[in-house]
């Protein structure tokens, strides 16, 4: 766990270094991405690509015809005749017209395939984000796994609507330059070829060097961040320790740390552009001079009209590679962004082998269940028998046991011990212990947000492992320690609980979570609206507000970790009454550390290090004068 | 907005205009070599001089090099320019952060300053970078090359004036009708992004109540919506490079129709046609490079905005202008107090407060939630300033104090505590900055944080992960008790600081204060009366008043709220009895 306090703020921030493990691979899932969706689109652009780049080239190659067979032979005559000119033109005409309807067809087409494959990652990144286990979260840094939407989402954009079309018709480019240029003459073309590929060659050595340099700039970009959201979140701490300077200081130092990476990477992809062009500038001359030398010498049959075409081919062989070369930055940062985008589909999601379902059920007079749609306020397990076919339904009572189970967030590290423990429905069961003893890991057992490491825990006799985990969730209210609402309104947030509630319903919850009064004073009620996590409420209204919701989940059993921490104990009185009444009958597990929350409890069970080393009735432990004497008489010493 | 953004340029004001001045030499070399060309395959070539080409060779190879060179270098400073600025937003973001008062962070939320101060900077970085190497790039290459071709000829050029109006004229409506989406667009991208946030910090809650369904469903419906929007914008960018070929080769038409013209009647050469025709495309080239800075920057003024709205922020608590040094003692006297917070234009959290509290004494503070406990002690160490009357300390107003003095001698710890990611003992010296080990486990054992950290295998220096999650809710809560024992104050004020530690250790905790740091006027806000009532006075706020100020058993008999707070606590065991039974 404990990190090197040198590298203080890497800490947390172990993530967006944009490393490209094979890009080879990256390239060809993400292209195989794209074409899934868009094969018809895509194969459009290609083909519109390639008659844009032919119309450019038949444009260019026209312009030595029209100096070569029209000008030149009409300056020789007296009364020249414009009329084949003409002629050509007008074929030049319908041909750009072609090439220009093509230019907008796969422009226009790209936008979509761009638009819409950024809009497919960003929803399949959702929906198998939604589909990740609870231990996904735990382990990696918020910031980073955002920064997949945003940053690395991102940088597709530009791989997508322009590196890939610039690519494809710069390749085009060069293959028709190439066989033009092998037709006017080879010994030349061999020399173009050697420039070009000494280009190639400062090209990738180049992009290799920008690339680490731009994964230096990423990892200290995710570095600053994970300090800047640190300090942030510090802030008040920062200002009543008047700590300002110090933090300055250290921000300096992470800042000056991102400046010198983003400059050396901005650097090195600022001078391929120059470093390239010029080369093709000097490939040129090197064509013209040695062109010059063997047309004059006559040896190899080159004319100086065919050299002058060779020239002007040799400018469009070395333009695209320059304009390939441009592109180099945006395609390795694209490819970086798609390996973290992909990195995160590949997660492995919480898997569900449940096939009990939770139903309604009415119940006849003989006591039999029957299956029904409607909310009966009776809910059965559904348990299909894969053997004979047949199908049972088992009343949902709230009977938790838990037998002999061992658990760890780790394989290595057992964090809870031989648990054994029985609530039988309708009873109200308290967790206390200190902080760290696992009060809130048993019931992260309960619903499955952790699986457990050995032993059975069974739910009205069905051991949860064959209850389907959406079904067994939603069985459980959970009020849970850490409080957080959905932006939206203060309505919204209490029928997440449950999504067909009325308003009055939710209304209704509201009173008995005792969060009525404090929302009218809002500015505008219940449609008040919450942003940021609710950040305009107190911590105390914000456990309300949670508590509203579960309440109007109605649920058979009730989990409330801490659900009142923050909440006055007047209003807490009030709170738990509400909760009493809802409850009646159904079965509650409490965790609290104020012991009043507990007293009134039908079984506290104490927690010291993962194991149970009490357990009984409030009145009992007291008698046992064990820890949880301990603990209470350490509240009320003088009342004892 | 843009003066506040090109005022943080500061030392690379060098950089950044040379860059410009390379980038017009390299500029005019590239245009000057295709007139080179036209030497080569004229004079040389063509007349089939090879110790022309070879001169003319010669120069353009020197001039490639020169050109090289300058591009090179002009790379370099933009780079430089460019990652100095964004640097320099960064830090003058951060600095004035720094000097925010608690209402001025309010306003922010973190995730907020966080993409201000990265996403945000990287974005008008690469506008800023974009815009020195280009903006002067483009127009120069256009200029420049007009001129050649006027040089060559002037009659045949105007055919480029008009196809640069009709393109001018064309992306200037394209850019006006993006922009205005493009603003939209970027609006619903922080919803998404925010939505996204929500559910990775929420995903318990999601899973809890099985929403994942309904959670996705909302996400398809904006990331939907953000498509159309994207698209509806880009596809009329889509229009930028077609209207681009239309102009390029209608030039080259009307260029091969008269200059063919031209050159039967002999008004021009064969190679300056050529020339010509290379022109097209740089000045073309020029007009679309122009193009791309606009949408960059249409793009980045969004950016520009929230980064010019941190740096305007005016810090609404600022140091008085000869401040006083040094507090006598560890006196408070509320004068009549009214005070609201700003942002929430509501009712007023705290009314007519009016009390006196001598050095030294210990008190105790309860009430309901969202009563104004926090807020009456924020006022203390001028968190927050009042909104009418006035706060004393030791004496005197807090407003004539030095910020830090005052800070340095009222040490809050505030509910919402923080540890920093650093060793135990970095996080202790916070307290105070040249602390030795020894005052560290001293105020460790005043606030009974000891017993844990010689627990811990590397004790003092155990790593403490961002956000102090290594350690429990109570372990973290005494850490921050000692880190502001460590300033030794004249004023001690915990804030609901004991909640998380179970009631045998904050009775120690209290004990130990009593006994270790008796003159220490200490104000102690807490839910549980056992916390408070061994205090010399309690002081009970209802609905931002003083209900009640007085010992704790002056005020069983008298107030009424707070016999029923300590009945509800203590005395509810009348129904404890009945309870009980039932439980057994």
């Amino acid at each position: 766990m404990a990190g090197n306090p040198k590298q203080f703020k890497a800490g947390q921030n172990k993530g967006p270094r944009p490393k490209v493990d094979n890009p080879n691979k990256t390239m060809k899932r993400l292209l195989g991405y794209m074409l899934k969706e868009y094969k018809i689109h895509f194969a459009i652009v290609v083909v519109c690509i390639i008659a844009t780049a032919l119309v450019t080239l038949t444009g260019m190659l026209f312009m030595q015809t029209l100096i070569d067979d029209y000008i030149l032979p009409m300056t020789a005559t007296q009364n020249p005749d414009f009329g084949p000119l003409a002629q050509a033109i007008l074929k030049l005409v319908s041909l750009y017209v072609v090439g220009i309807l093509c230019s907008y067809t796969y422009n226009r087409i790209m936008v979509n395939i761009g638009q819409g494959t950024m809009r497919k990652l960003r929803l399949d990144l959702f929906n198998h984000m939604e589909s990740l286990p609870i231990k996904y979260f735990d382990t990696h840094a918020h910031g980073d796994i955002m920064s997949v939407y945003t940053n690395d989402v991102d940088t597709l954009r530009q791989l997508m609507s322009q590196s890939i079309p610039q690519t494809i018709n710069s390749l085009v480019t060069i293959v028709v330059t190439f066989f033009s240029m092998v037709v006017l003459d080879i010994p030349l073309t061999i020399l173009s070829i050697f420039m070009s590929m000494i280009m190639m060659f400062t090209t990738s050595k180049l992009s290799k060097k920008t690339g680490r340099y731009f994964a230096d700039q990423q990892r200290d970009l995710g570095k600053l961040n994970g300090f800047i959201e640190e300090m942030m979140e510090g802030q008040k701490v920062i200002k009543v320790f008047c700590h300002e300077e110090k933090s300055i200081e250290e921000f300096e130092v992470i800042n000056e740390q991102l400046r010198n990476s983003a400059n050396n990477a901005n650097k090195f992809a600022n001078i391929m552009m120059p470093i390239n062009s010029n080369l093709g500038n000097i490939s040129y001359v090197l064509c013209a001079g040695i062109g010059g030398i063997l047309a004059l010498s006559g040896f190899t049959g080159l004319t100086l009209g065919t050299l002058v075409s060779f020239l002007t081919l040799n400018k469009s062989f070395t333009q695209p590679i320059t304009q390939i070369s441009q592109q180099m930055n945006s395609i390795v940062m694209g490819l970086a962004g798609a390996n973290r985008a992909f990195k995160l589909l590949d997660e492995t999601p919480e898997v569900d082998d449940g096939y009990v379902e939770l139903v309604n059920a009415k119940e006849d007079s003989k006591g039999n269940l029957t299956e029904t749609t409607e909310r009966t306020g009776i809910w059965a397990w559904k348990h299909p028998h894969k053997a004979d076919g047949t199908v049972t339904y088992t009343k949902l009572e709230g009977d938790v046991t838990f037998n002999d189970v061992d658990f760890g967030y780790n394989e290595d590290k057992i964090v809870l011990h031989n648990i054994k423990l029985f609530a039988t429905p309708g009873q109200k069961i308290a967790f206390v212990g200190s902080t760290g003893a696992g009060k809130t890991t048993i019931t992260n057992l309960i619903n499955r947000f952790y699986d457990i490491q050995d032993g059975k825990i069974r739910y009205d006799n069905i051991n949860i492992n064959k209850i389907k985990k959406a079904d067994l969730r939603r069985s459980l209210g959970i009020v849970l320690q850490d409080t957080h609402l959905f932006t939206g309104t203060v309505m919204d947030n209490i029928r997440y609980g449950r999504l067909d509630a009325t308003d009055d319903e939710c209304i209704a919850a509201a009173r008995l979570a005792n969060a009525d009064s404090f929302i009218h004073r809002l500015p505008d009620g219940y449609n008040t609206m919450l942003t940021g996590d609710g950040s305009n409420l107190s911590q105390g209204q914000r456990q309300l507000l949670a508590i509203a919701r579960a309440a109007v989940a109605d649920p058979p059993v009730l989990i409330l970790d801490e659900a009142t921490s923050s909440i006055d104990t007047r209003t807490e009185t009030l709170v738990q009454q509400g909760m009493d009444r809802l409850m009646n009958g159904r079965t509650t597990f409490v965790i609290a550390h104020r012991l009043s929350t507990v007293r009134n409890s039908d079984c506290i069970i104490v927690l010291e290090q993962g194991r149970i080393i009490e357990r009984g009735t409030h009145e009992e432990l007291i008698e046992q004068k064990g820890k949880y004497y301990q603990l209470y008489t350490g509240n009320f010493a003088e009342e004892e | 907005m843009l003066k506040t953004l090109l005022g943080q340029i500061k030392q690379y004001k060098k950089a950044t205009i040379i860059t410009p001045i390379l980038i017009s030499l390299e500029v005019i070399l590239e245009v000057l070599i295709p007139f080179i060309t036209s030497l080569i395959i004229d004079r040389g070539i063509q007349a089939g001089d090879m110790s022309k080409v070879c001169l003319y060779g010669g120069i353009m190879i020197v001039m490639a090099m020169l050109s090289l060179l300058f591009g090179i270098l002009a790379g370099q400073t933009a780079s430089y320019a460019s990652s100095g600025f964004a640097s320099n937003l960064r830090d003058s973001m951060y600095k004035n952060i720094q000097t925010f008062s608690f209402s001025n962070i309010d306003k922010f939320s973190t995730a907020g300053l966080v993409t201000r101060m990265t996403t945000d900077v990287t974005n008008v970085q690469n506008a800023f970078q974009m815009c020195i190497r280009i903006a002067v790039r483009a127009p120069f290459m256009l200029i420049s090359s007009l001129i050649m071709c006027f040089l060559i000829d002037a009659k045949l050029s105007l055919v480029f004036v008009g196809a640069i109006l009709v393109l001018g004229i064309c992306l200037v409506f394209i850019m006006k009708s993006v922009a205005k989406i493009f603003t939209i667009g970027f609006k619903k991208y922080d919803d998404l992004n925010s939505s996204v946030q929500e559910n990775i910090t929420a995903i318990r809650v999601v899973k809890a109540f099985v929403r994942e369904e309904h959670e996705k469903e909302k996400f398809s419906k904006s990331a939907t919506e953000l498509y159309k929007i994207f698209v509806k914008a880009e596809s009329i960018l889509a229009l930028n490079s077609p209207i681009m070929m239309l102009t390029i080769y209608g030039c080259v038409i009307c260029l091969s129709w008269f200059g063919a013209h031209f050159v039967v009647i002999g008004d021009l050469t064969t190679g300056e046609l050529t020339t010509m025709f290379t022109y097209i495309v740089s000045i073309l080239m020029s007009l679309m490079l122009l193009s791309m800075v606009f949408v960059m920057i249409t793009m980045s003024i969004a950016n520009a905005k929230r980064i010019s709205e941190v740096l305007n922020e005016k810090p609404d608590i600022v140091n008085p202008e000869n401040p006083v040094m040094d507090i006598k003692d560890g006196s408070i006297d509320f004068n009549h107090v009214n005070f609201h917070y700003k942002h929430a234009n509501e009712e007023e959290t705290l009314t007519d407060i009016d009390l006196h509290i001598k050095s030294g004494e210990t008190i105790g503070i309860i009430g309901g939630t969202g009563s104004g406990k926090s807020s009456f002690a924020n006022l203390i160490s001028r968190l927050y300033d009042v909104s009418e009357g006035s706060v004393y300390v030791g004496g005197r107003d807090v407003r004539e104090y030095d910020i830090e003095e005052l800070r340095n001698q009222v040490a809050v710890v505030l509910q919402k505590n923080v540890l920093f990611s650093g060793t135990i003992l970095d996080n202790l010296r916070w307290g105070k900055e040249d602390a030795t080990e020894e005052e560290c486990i001293e105020v460790c054992r005043q606030a009974c944080a000891d017993e844990f950290i010689e627990r811990f295998p590397d004790k003092y220096n155990t790593y403490i992960e961002q956000g102090g999650t290594n350690v429990s809710g109570g372990q973290k809560q005494r850490l921050c008790i000692a880190r502001a024992l460590l300033k030794k104050p004249k004023i001690l004020i915990l804030d609901d600081s004991t909640s998380a530690v179970d009631t045998a250790t904050d009775a120690k905790i209290r004990a130990s204060f009593a006994q270790k740091i008796p003159g220490v006027t200490k104000l102690i806000i807490a839910q549980r009366v056992s916390s408070i009532e061994s205090a010399d006075r309690i002081i009970v706020i209802d609905e931002g008043r003083i209900s009640g100020f007085d010992t704790h058993e002056n005020l069983l008999k008298t107030n009424e709220i707070y016999r029923e707070i300590y009945e509800t606590q203590v005395k509810g065991g009348g129904d404890f009895d009945e309870n009980g039974k039932a439980g057994a």
